[in-house]
């Protein structure tokens, strides 16, 4: 599905990923892990389409397609979606609006036929049951005074209603409480599916106790440097990331 | 550049739409203005007596006025004697008795427009006065409307038919010599809408009038009077368009509303006049004054504005709430692009006891506009219990735009309340981004974003002209995203 190879991308002129390899075949959870600094989120908004990045060197190849050369708006309507850090708030625009406006943009990009009032309203509280969220949700403006926890939360509902082929989830946990983590991971296990690929980028192991990845990267200094199964983030919880980017400097 | 903000520049450098010319025969006065014009005019429209005095004092005033220069706006002192007062569609005798007499090219004008005026193809429940450069050419539905008792006519047949009113009205809200502009409307006016809804009567459907500049080197003087008697209640609908041209054209416009006991008024503008080019050239100067008089109890006046066009806008649709508990508010969203400039805001004025007034103001800038509000609340010492909110809210797109604020408050009276709250925010690349990533274009969402930000004013706006004035705002946004 994603493959991603010797990646090199710059801000303003200075290094941040120095040669990023990863390949990511369908249904699989990949968590990229790794100290603060290290290129993590860098990672994500490069994948997703951010602009204020320079790829200076390699390539990514999304379903044969050259992912770098899409615009934003395009990757997302491939089915590429980012799960924010930080959700923006956009006063005075329904969440329900939003969705709908979201959804059909998509639809009509992929040649399918716009949905209707009536039946996007009963997917998406069939999708907000699901995430056991309130209603009103919907419409409040977009993440306009919600918590930490309803804000990620938000994002996932985004996530159900769009059902995107890669979900790329950047430091959904931080900020969450234990409970709110758990619905938050709940929503992301529903997702699961044999064509749906995720890359969960996080800084503790804590997720990966309710969403159990395929593999850990430990990215350090722009690079991956370890690559290993579900074990990998344990041993990094208990040993932080101190000795494997000594390792790399080695 | 980032390559979404190259992406709003391409959409919203769209041509402004209604800027065709309609070519046709008109009669159209010689440039200038002294007595004789105001003699000519007069003439011309069969005024009564009354009138031409009315024109000629206003105008004696106005030569000894100067064009005022506090507004935060510019540009090069306008040459009145190189402005034609009256150009008029070339027609039948005494006008047109039915929509078969009027100039196909004109009817074929509004048509384009999305105005058609043959009633058998208007929305029901809409009743239109089609002002053409200086006259009115059609109004629909007058006979319905009269069933109900409700006068709505062009205001130079209201001067012919129903002088009384027009006499006892005309100049009680803006008097002649109010300001320079409403003194030069005084002098010069040419047609307009007049309204009257009786006592008691609740108006059976939205009266709209349609303002269209078409003839090149004239100005436009419109003059508008609703009367709402005892009990009533009306909604009334303004738009205007005009086409593309390089030289600056004039729109002084006086309306005055008048609210008597426990009548509404509610007055909706979506104003469009041609904007100027990207470069700032040509654009119509909107030089308006718009007050209204809450003279009897617990009336209410509600302005709504969408003002999108033009090159500049002087602009403070106002209230003066004289009846006690009488209630004044102001609803505006202001769009300002490129080189356009934009002074506005409202003055409410209060007089009477437990008197409220609300005023919700968004602007937004473009380009290298500027774009001021400018508003006054003023509570008299007889206004006991009088209150106020004002919220002002200034949105930025790019960093080579400009708002600007500057409320005034004066409070006479201890027990008044006014409250003001004010923001300026800008649409961040965070929130494009976000919304690109969830699939929508960079310029659906900008199109999002200010549809958001300006929700509170557009749900005050009746139905039909929250569609338009939503998709005008879309169309008006020609800026980058810095």
């Amino acid at each position: 599905m994603l493959s991603i190879k010797n990646l090199h991308v710059s801000i303003a002129d200075k290094p941040i990923l120095k040669g990023i390899n990863l390949q990511i075949n369908a249904g699989e959870i990949h968590a990229i892990m790794g100290p603060n600094g290290s290129g993590k989120s860098t990672l994500a908004h490069v994948l997703s389409g951010k602009s204020g990045y320079t790829v200076t060197e390699g390539s990514v190849t999304y379903n044969t397609k050259n992912l770098l050369a899409m615009e934003a708006e395009i990757r997302a309507r491939e089915g590429v979606f980012l799960a924010f850090q930080y959700p923006v708030e956009i006063p005075g625009v329904s969440n329900i609006y939003l969705l709908k406006a979201a959804l059909n943009s998509i639809r009509k990009y992929q040649g399918q036929p716009e949905v209707d009032a009536m039946d996007f309203l009963t997917l998406v509280k069939e999708k907000v049951r699901l995430l056991d969220m309130d209603e009103k949700f919907l419409y409040r403006a977009v993440n306009e005074g919600f918590s930490g926890g309803e804000k990620k939360r938000n994002e996932i509902l985004q996530m159900a209603i769009l059902e995107p082929k890669l979900c790329i989830m950047d430091e959904t946990d931080s900020g969450l409480d234990i409970d709110a983590l758990k619905v938050v991971a709940q929503g992301v296990n529903s997702l699961r599916s044999p064509e749906r690929s995720f890359i969960m980028v996080t800084h503790y192991q804590r997720l990966l106790d309710y969403i159990k990845p395929d593999f850990v990267h430990v990215l350090a200094n722009g690079q991956i440097v370890k690559s290993g199964g579900a074990d990998l983030a344990l041993e990094l919880e208990e040993k932080g990331y101190g000795w494997l980017e000594e390792q790399a400097a080695a | 550049m980032s390559a979404s903000a190259q992406q709003i520049k391409n959409r919203i450098s769209q041509e402004y739409k209604q800027g065709f010319v309609t070519e046709l025969e008109a009669n159209t006065f010689p440039p200038g203005l002294d007595e004789a014009v105001i003699h000519k005019l007069s003439t011309i429209k069969n005024e009564p007596e009354f009138m031409l005095e009315y024109r000629l004092k206003a105008f004696r005033h106005w030569q000894t006025m100067k064009s005022p220069e506090w507004a935060f706006v510019k540009f090069d002192p306008i040459d009145y004697q190189a402005i034609s007062y009256y150009s008029a569609p070339k027609r039948k005798e005494d006008g047109p008795k039915s929509l078969d007499e009027i100039d196909p090219q004109v009817l074929d004008a509004y048509k384009k427009l999305g105005i058609p005026l043959d009633e058998q193809e208007r929305l029901a429940g809409v009743a239109v006065d089609a002002v053409f450069d200086s006259v009115s050419v059609a109004t629909t539905f007058k006979g319905k409307l009269k069933e109900a008792g409700v006068i709505f006519c062009p205001i130079s047949e209201a001067l012919r038919d129903h002088p009384e009113l027009v006499k006892q009205y005309l100049g009680s809200v803006v008097p002649p010599a109010d300001n320079y502009f409403a003194a030069l409307n005084s002098a010069v006016f040419t047609d307009g809408s007049f309204v009257y809804i009786p006592k008691g009567v609740r108006c059976p459907m939205e009266l709209s009038t349609y303002f269209r500049i078409n003839a090149a080197k004239t100005g436009q003087f419109e003059r508008t009077l609703i009367i709402a008697d005892e009990g009533s209640h009306v909604s009334y609908l303004e738009g205007c368009t005009a086409p593309m041209r390089d030289e600056n054209q004039l729109h002084a416009a006086v309306v005055e509303l008048i609210a008597l006991k426990d009548a509404t008024i509610k007055y909706s503008t979506v104003q469009n006049w041609y904007p100027g080019d990207k470069e700032g050239k040509g654009g119509i100067y909107n030089f308006v004054t718009k007050r209204a008089d809450c003279r009897g109890e617990n009336s209410k006046v509600s302005w709504t504005q969408v003002e999108t066009g033009s090159a500049i806008t002087w602009k403070y649709p106002s209230c003066i709430l004289t009846g006690d508990n009488s209630t004044g508010e102001f609803y505006s969203v202001a769009l300002t692009n490129n080189y356009q400039q934009a002074d506005t805001g409202t003055k409410m004025i209060h007089i009477g006891k437990n008197t409220r007034s609300t005023i919700i103001s968004k602007g937004i800038s473009a380009g290298r506009a500027q774009n001021t509000y400018r508003g006054l609340v003023k509570v008299l010492k007889s206004a006991a219990y009088a209150r106020n909110y004002t919220q002002c809210d200034s949105l930025l797109i790019g960093d080579r735009c400009g708002a600007h604020t500057f409320p005034y408050v004066e409070v006479k009276q201890p027990s008044a309340q006014v409250e003001h709250e004010a923001t300026t925010s800008k649409i961040s690349e965070d929130q494009l981004f976000f919304c690109r990533q969830r699939g929508l274009s960079a310029e659906d969402a900008v199109s999002m974003i200010v549809n958001g930000f300006c929700k509170a004013v557009f749900k005050e706006l009746p139905m039909e002209f929250a569609v338009e004035a939503q998709a005008l705002l879309g169309l008006s946004l020609e800026g980058s995203v810095g």
